[in-house]
């Protein structure tokens, strides 16, 4: 598999008139196929306040079908209001993935709250679009997909596909927090598996979906799964549990699994055929891979260094998958 | 006439700060009661849960313990303690539901509902899992809490319980402050829970806050008695401080509430709030466990019901 990287989509650093909700960062990303361009929902994060805390906000951009990294416009509003006092979502909701069902669309998110011992906590959230993407409404002031016995924290990062009549999706479910040394409480968490016939009922399978590749206190996030010849092929994204913010031997990097039956994974890191750049926005870090089909090809919108703070990119892929 | 007789326990004479939510299980020798009771962590109280042993004429002590549970780890919702925690026997083995508290920045905090199993007896419990078994739905925002179980032939596991409805600011309060309500969920298993985010018990007045409901079948009857309180000034105003709330059931889902049917004699340590009720049956007779003035601070009472 290989993948050509066509270049960066969005650059907020880059960006001039930059509202105090759109301050910087893009992340979270999610395509969404019209009929004359392609709609790429993407999280930024708002003007810090005085103690340098931020709250994610979800928005979009459209960019041309012939050529994805010419971006058309820029939404000038974020596509939903933040959670109420005390709510999962109060304090941003990232990332976004969302699915069209019939007229509507429906979108997933992380809901982020800040907590006291640890930084944050997070637990999904689902909204539904009836303007054909441009706002979208929260179903309920409660998370859709929340903690259980055995996901006890950081339940986040879906994305949303549809398989048959079953919804399918994966998220992350955090497995411990630690605290070394006084610094910061850093998370680690593992994919999982959710589905649904109505896309609010949510069962869970309450297992890891991929094995371990460095070691038990990996973080996995980010499934995103494409269904092609008989195969379904799921790109994510996996790190290691400290200093992976910058340095390169830690941050995160694009892996693939494939399943006959989405339930059993066989993981093949090594043949994802796309990696870190030699220089460029994307040369500590790729991460939160999307991939969608459009005209006849394969695209993976993916983040760069930090997580998205100078933006995201696009790679078509070159040839076929496996 | 039911039988009062005062507060049979008083914390401090253990060592103890607290004993909320006072809840029993009964032996074949001795009675005990489980509680929550409080040690400082260098910011604010956390929750931890203890028992005392009565004999059957709760005229003796025979044992106090303060190490049931440890604590939950790191960033679980019950970091910052279990309170109430609601026991009841499953088959042979003694299981309980927990209250899980978790500090929050916006609003003072966050609950959910966890399962605690024990091996011996009742002595100590380990937790089925580091999260809880129901939190926020979609329909339950927050401050899922209270769970009460009761085994039913016909619907396996019913848990009544209370779910937040809102958190707000208000003029007279330094705080944004909580208001809950009680609902009932089913479950087979105890791990999966259905519900639909419904209030089963009528409020008596706007921005009432309904906990603690504890549910028990005598004499042809469902009885639940739960406590509840205003909204805003409930710490300090005796008036909006919590009350013993009561309703009646025939079917375990549809609740005629009527408050007049539990009274309690109100004495120096219970005349300012009354709260945290637990029914239980002994040797052919319904008690009434309760706390009193601020949340349970200085010890619990008991009732013997009579005229139910």
């Amino acid at each position: 598999m290989k993948w050509e990287k066509l270049g960066v989509v969005y650059d907020p650093t880059k960006s001039e008139n930059r509202p105090d909700w759109r301050y910087d960062f893009a992340q979270g990303i999610n395509s969404l196929i019209y009929e004359d361009f392609i709609r790429i929902y993407f999280c930024c994060r708002e003007k810090p306040d005085m103690y340098g805390r931020t709250v994610s906000r979800m928005t979009y951009l459209d960019v041309d079908k012939k050529d994805p990294t010419k971006v058309i416009q820029v939404a000038d509003h974020p596509v939903i209001e933040l959670g109420g006092l005390g709510e999962f979502d109060e304090f941003g909701q990232y990332p976004f993935s969302v699915i069209r069902d019939g007229d509507i669309i429906r979108g997933f998110y992380g809901g982020i709250t800040r907590c006291e011992s640890v930084p944050f906590n997070a637990a999904i959230g689902e909204c539904i679009s009836r303007d054909n993407g441009d706002h979208f409404e929260k179903i309920g002031r409660g998370p859709v997909l929340s903690y259980s016995y055995d996901e006890p924290f950081i339940i986040g990062s879906p994305k949303i596909r549809k398989f048959g009549d079953i919804f399918y999706m994966t998220y992350c479910s955090g497995r411990k927090w630690t605290i070394r040394d006084g610094k910061r409480a850093e998370v680690c968490y593992k994919l999982r598996m959710a589905v649904s016939k109505d896309a609010v009922n949510w069962e869970k399978w309450h297992r890891n979906l991929i094995q371990d590749k460095l070691g038990e206190n990996e973080s996995q996030a980010c499934g995103d799964i494409l269904y092609r010849n008989g195969v379904y092929h799921m790109f994510y994204c996996y790190r290691g549990h400290e200093d992976f913010r910058r340095n390169p031997a830690h941050s995160y990097r694009i892996g693939y699994a494939l399943s006959k039956d989405l339930i059993t994974w066989e993981r093949k890191d090594e043949i994802v055929g796309i990696d870190l750049s030699e220089e460029g926005f994307d040369n500590e870090m790729i991460a939160y891979p999307h991939v969608f089909e459009t005209d006849g090809e394969t695209y993976m919108l993916y983040l760069g260094n930090e997580v998205g703070k100078y933006g995201f990119g696009i790679a078509r892929l070159d040839g076929e998958i496996e | 006439m039911s039988y009062n007789y005062g507060r049979i326990f008083i914390p401090q004479d253990y060592g103890l700060e607290y004993c909320k939510s006072p809840q029993a299980i009964v032996f074949d020798e001795f009675v005990r009661i489980y509680f929550s009771y409080c040690v400082p962590d260098g910011k604010k109280l956390i929750s931890r849960t203890g028992f005392v042993d009565f004999d059957k004429k709760f005229k003796k002590i025979r044992k106090v313990s303060k190490d049931v549970m440890p604590d939950g780890v790191l960033g679980a919702f019950d970091e910052h303690g279990i309170f109430p925690f609601s026991p009841f026997r499953d088959g042979t083995q003694i299981k309980a539901i927990t209250s899980g508290w978790t500090r929050r920045q916006s609003v003072s905090t966050d609950a959910a509902l966890g399962l605690a199993v024990s091996n011996d007896a009742g002595e100590t419990f380990k937790r089925y899992g580091d999260g809880p078994v129901m939190a926020a739905t979609v329909n339950e925002p927050y401050l899922v809490a209270d769970g009460f179980v009761v085994k039913s032939d016909e619907y396996g596991y019913l848990m009544y319980y209370i779910f937040g409805t809102d958190w707000a600011d208000y003029d007279e309060a330094d705080q944004p402050e909580r208001t809950y309500k009680i609902a009932i969920a089913q479950s087979d298993n105890l791990l999966d829970w259905k519900r639909d985010g419904k209030q089963i018990i009528e409020s008596r007045f706007p921005g009432e806050a309904q906990a603690l409901p504890t549910v028990i079948y005598w004499k042809g009857c469902w009885h639940m008695a739960f406590c509840y309180r205003h909204t805003v000034g409930f710490r300090n105003d005796s008036s909006h401080a919590y009350r013993i709330g009561y309703a009646s059931s025939l079917d375990m889902w549809n609740w005629k509430r009527d408050d007049s049917k539990i009274k309690i004699p109100l004495e120096d340590w219970c005349n300012e709030m009354q709260c945290y009720p637990n029914l239980f049956k002994m040797d052919g007779n319904l008690y009434f466990l309760y706390n009193g003035n601020h949340f349970a601070q200085n010890g619990f009472g008991l009732m013997k019901l009579e005229g139910f």
